[in-house]
């Protein structure tokens, strides 16, 4: 009977779970023993206590009054805020690279190579630690800033810049934005319907530039085009007014977009590189001109080559946010960190931490399955 | 042999041939190419000079006082902070009569990853010059049979970033490789334990592993019995890379083309015969490439171990300057050092990397 | 016959379609092509032959621009090849090619393939350049394929919707590189088919090619290449049959007894 296939496959499962049980039940046990000698108590009730810390910056109203559960949204804020524009840097320096390093201009090349293998081989903790030197030690006390004008300055506290002082042209702008993007989006829908029924072709790069561009800047404008800025003004030991970058937030968003472009350049070459020159030759002896073959033949294809692991790299950017704990930047391990120590429900914390970037990991995933199978190249 | 009405072929226009044109081609081959050409130029031409100067020319060499660095600070750079804190870098808070220890401790580790790079060594070998050299840098590390002992805390510097990620791959990659398999199991329990173990450690950054490791260890464990610290963070990086090399592994798995699984069952093969001797082999061949990537990624990782307080290379340089108020200021040297030495590391072993995905293609064309 | 002196266009005195004077190439310090002269009448049908590496692909590839020459003319319909762009796109339109390896876009259907450049090039509505397209995938008898990819087709298939996307351009001359010798055998007939019945039709054809029995019933000439310079043309009967050029018949002699 032992030899029977199935029967062993089920003893192999049985034994498995066994042994998963059994480790499991262990590890509990001495848990909870552990848990109770030190007099911890388990729950994720501290949620809602006052957390009675301050959170350096924050993209949410925060203060030390606020919950544990507010502190880790803050966290969470943080993070996101940093790994979105972290995701969108690395993207732009990443591509160029990347193009770059396939010019026929050998020094362009070259430099570009350069910038990979440096940036590749170093650790992400060291370049950070590295960033957060240059701009804490390196930068000027607030006293000698290096000033830009009178509106930006640059010190070891961080870097100061201008913000418009609010009025209701701003927002009114801030939502004509939206509004632009959505209208250059119909613009190309009727200029491609257009185009099907008669064949004339209508430029829509240059009138979805307008709209994204000059709806806001209309908007501003016909509300009173408001100049008044909110201008960072040395009083006393500090910069008053305008708004801050915290030398943190610079290191751990310069860090982590130029490693990653370093990544990423690979990435956009060999998709670039997959695609077959017979393909652009075929194009081009169609009479189609570069920029229409770049469009309609070439980068259709390498997209389908880049994209997949691209979003890889954005995954791997979010989780290398966590390295911020190890600069100060307050993003949510840091404020993990902080609620385990202060309260000792290190498992609930970690167990928090694990569960946000699960699931932030499974949206990039599940995105990445529906693009795949949007996009998959149709075979026999 | 050209026929005799052949046409001898004539050289090329002068503008095709020698290194005007190559600098033609190359450099300046469009007006935009050689406006580009000369920015790069000149940008280079400001910055080489800089940097060289401050990099090398007027720099500090070898072991002098702090004055002589403190006499060209803003100029050149302070390289004998690096003299003056080696011993701290490389071996963190290890005893200082003892240090000849963990100074062979890395020549014996750097030695089997270049030992392990060549092809001739690839088979049972292996296995035994891995456990080999791992039993004796834990004998040289640790001490006992002759050596004085030497306790994990006490180890830092390079050794220990060096033993995170040798030991770290040694221990994960049987696990990777039973994961791998468990994940193509057809029974669903193992399948959907596999699964679940690899998707879960895949999505969380290392952190929270590391984390993990050290604050639950001390829950787990019955009272009394104490894991230390850096035994702790070798666990949770040996859990954490398993996975992402049983994705690897499972990469190789499904390139075995089905033929193969099916002869091993038409002979007669039981399930672990047939994958330890016929599919394995090859799927590892194949997996070679993601491998070597998953170690040079976990090598450039073990540096997050600072986080949970623990001595390796990155943390020890970081301390060096850190705690010495008038060094203090030179720590920008400090951590180019640590920078250059990674590199060296990290870019052998990718170029490596790259050489053998080339040879391998070379030998298995598909 | 003559080699290296230039060619007459046959009977009328009409421009010739495709005309090459002193044509030099060179691949860094390699000269692969060597004063070439060649005068292509429309209408006329051309196969030329050789050896890997005589240079016929990188002859006709000059010819749309898809290789540049650094010496002597190449003058295409009236116009000269030169470095003006807009130029060369014209005379790519006016230039069909068909590849060894068919090229078609993977990532769009046949008819799409087939109507890219009539609606982008030639600003043609889609409804228009589907029509038309569909009646040449009818010529080519490949009209009910015509909403799957490529890469659901046999080799013969893809290679016939090549020539068809390229007819569709409505070109007056055709460029064949080596069009079947990427097909199994058994797909190789359907290919040369179709390439007889645009003959019969009356294209300028420029097709480098091994098959001789395509090259003996469709060629007005033949040409034989050899180490980057016309060894020998002359029309089929002739060609085959009383080969000129020691080398010529070297080639034939390895060639015919396939």
């Amino acid at each position: 009977m032992l030899s029977n296939e199935r029967v062993r496959g089920i003893i192999y499962q049985l034994l498995l779970l066994a042994a998963v049980v059994g480790v499991g039940w262990y590890l509990i046990s001495n848990t909870l023993h552990n848990l109770a000698t030190r007099q911890i108590h388990v729950g994720f009730d501290f949620l809602g206590r006052e957390a009675g810390f301050e959170i350096a910056e924050s993209q949410i109203a925060y203060s030390a009054a606020d919950t544990y559960a507010r502190a880790f949204a803050v966290g969470l804020a943080n993070t996101l805020y940093v790994a979105a524009l972290g995701i969108l840097l690395a993207t732009v320096i990443g591509t160029l690279v990347g193009i770059a390093r396939l010019s026929s201009n050998w020094l362009l090349s070259r430099l570009a190579s350069a910038y990979v293998e440096t940036m590749r081989n170093i650790p992400l903790l060291l370049q950070l630690f590295v960033w957060y030197g240059i701009f804490t030690e390196l930068m000027p006390p607030v006293r000698q800033a290096i000033a830009f004008g009178d509106a930006v300055f640059i010190t070891q506290r961080g870097l100061y810049y201008p913000w418009p002082q609010p009025h209701v042209a701003w927002q009114a702008a801030g939502w004509a934005l939206p509004v632009g993007i959505a209208l250059a989006g119909l613009w190309r829908r009727y200029a491609r319907g257009l185009q099907a029924r008669t064949g004339r072709q209508l430029p829509t790069a240059l009138p979805a530039a307008l709209l994204v561009f000059g709806l806001p800047l209309a908007a501003w404008a016909a509300l009173g085009a408001p100049t008044a800025l909110s201008l960072p003004e040395l009083r006393g030991f500090n910069f008053r007014g305008g708004r801050a970058l915290s030398p943190e937030f610079l290191a751990l968003l310069l860090g982590l977009s130029t490693y990653t472009a370093a990544f990423i350049a690979e990435i956009v070459r060999a998709g670039i590189l997959a695609i077959d020159r017979g393909q652009s030759e075929a194009a081009l002896s169609l009479g189609l001109s570069r920029s229409q073959e770049l469009r309609l033949v070439t980068l259709p294809q390498a997209l389908r080559v880049i994209i997949p692991p691209m979003t890889s790299q954005y995954l791997n950017l979010t989780k290398n946010s966590s390295l911020a704990v190890a600069i100060g930047y307050p993003d949510l391990v840091a404020v993990a960190n902080t609620t385990m120590n202060q309260t000792g429900q290190a498992i609930e914390a970690i167990a928090i931490l694990m569960a946000i970037y699960l699931a932030i990991s499974l949206l990039i995933s599940l995105f990445m399955n529906w693009y795949n199978h949007r996009v998959r190249l149709v075979e026999r | 042999m050209s026929a005799p009405d052949e046409l001898p072929p004539a050289r090329p226009p002068d503008e095709r041939r020698g290194p005007f044109a190559w600098l033609r081609t190359n450099l300046f081959a469009t007006p935009l190419d050689s406006a580009l050409t000369l920015l790069l130029l000149a940008f280079l031409a400001w910055i080489v000079p800089k940097a060289s100067g401050w990099l090398f020319i007027d720099a500090v060499w070898g072991p002098q006082p702090l004055a002589a660095c403190d006499a060209v600070r803003g100029q050149g750079a302070c390289w004998a902070v690096v003299w003056e804190k080696f011993r701290f870098m490389m071996f963190g808070v290890y005893p200082y009569e003892e240090q000849w220890r963990p100074a062979i401790a890395i020549v014996v580790l750097t030695g089997l990853l270049v030992v392990s790079g060549f092809r001739m060594f690839w088979n049972a070998w292996l296995a035994v010059i891995w456990t080999a050299g791992i039993v004796v840098t834990f004998w040289l590390m640790g001490g006992g049979l002759g050596l004085a002992p030497v306790r994990t805390e006490q180890w830092g510097g390079l050794p220990v970033t060096l033993i995170l990620s040798i030991f770290g791959i040694a221990f994960a990659f049987p696990l990777g490789v039973l994961l791998a398999l468990g994940r193509r199991s057809k029974l669903p329990l193992i399948r959907a334990f596999c699964v679940v173990y690899i998707e879960v450690i895949r999505g969380v950054p290392l952190i929270t592993v590391l984390f993990m490791a050290s604050v639950m260890f001390a829950l787990f464990m019955p009272e009394g019995m104490r894991i230390e610290q850096l035994l702790r963070a070798q666990i949770a990086i040996i859990l954490f890379v398993a996975a992402y090399l049983a994705e690897a592994v499972r990469g190789g798995l499904q390139a075995v083309s089905k033929g193969q699984y099916e002869a091993a069952e038409a002979i007669g093969f039981s399930y672990w015969q047939s994958m330890g001797l016929i599919v394995l082999p090859q799927a590892l061949r194949i997996s070679i490439p993601p491998i070597v990537n998953s170690f040079i990624s976990m090598f450039k990782d073990t540096s997050l171990v600072v986080i949970i307080g623990i001595y390796d290379f990155a943390y020890a340089v970081k301390k060096s300057v850190e705690t010495d108020f008038s060094w203090k200021k030179y720590f920008i040297e400090a951590f180019l050092f640590s920078i250059v030495i990674y590199w060296i590391y990290c870019f052998a072993m990718s170029k490596y990397s790259q050489k053998l995905e080339r040879d391998l293609a070379h030998d298995h064309p598909r | 016959m003559t080699t290296h002196a230039e060619v007459q266009a046959p009977s009328t005195g009409a421009p010739p379609a495709v005309l090459i004077e002193k044509l030099d190439k060179w691949y860094g310090a390699f000269h692969v092509l060597k004063q070439i002269d060649l005068s292509v009448a429309s209408g006329e049908r051309i196969v030329i032959c050789g050896p890997s590496g005589s240079g016929k692909s990188t002859l006709i590839r000059c010819i749309n621009r898809l290789e540049t020459h650094q010496d002597g003319r190449i003058v295409v319909n009236g116009t000269e090849l030169a470095d003006d762009l807009k130029q060369i796109e014209r005379i790519r339109s006016e230039v069909g090619i068909v590849f060894q390896h068919f090229n078609l876009f993977p990532h769009l259907t046949v008819l799409d393939n087939c109507t890219l450049a009539p609606i982008w090039v030639r600003r043609k509505p889609r409804a228009e350049a589907e029509a038309a397209a569909m009646q040449l995938l009818e010529r080519v008898k490949i009209a009910d394929q015509a909403a799957k990819y490529p890469g659901q087709l046999s080799g013969g298939q893809q290679q016939r919707v090549a020539i068809a996307r390229a007819l569709c351009m409505t070109p007056s001359i055709m460029l064949f590189d080596e069009p079947t010798s990427a097909l199994d055998p058994e797909m190789v007939k359907e290919v040369l088919d179709t390439m007889i019945m645009l003959a019969g039709e009356g294209m300028t054809m420029l097709c480098v090619t091994h098959e001789m029995g395509f090259a003996k019933a469709v060629a007005d000439r033949v040409i034989f290449m050899d180490r980057g310079e016309i060894v020998e043309q002359n029309a089929p009967e002739a060609f085959f049959g009383n080969p000129q050029n020691e080398r010529t018949r070297q080639f034939l002699s390895q060639v015919l007894h396939r």
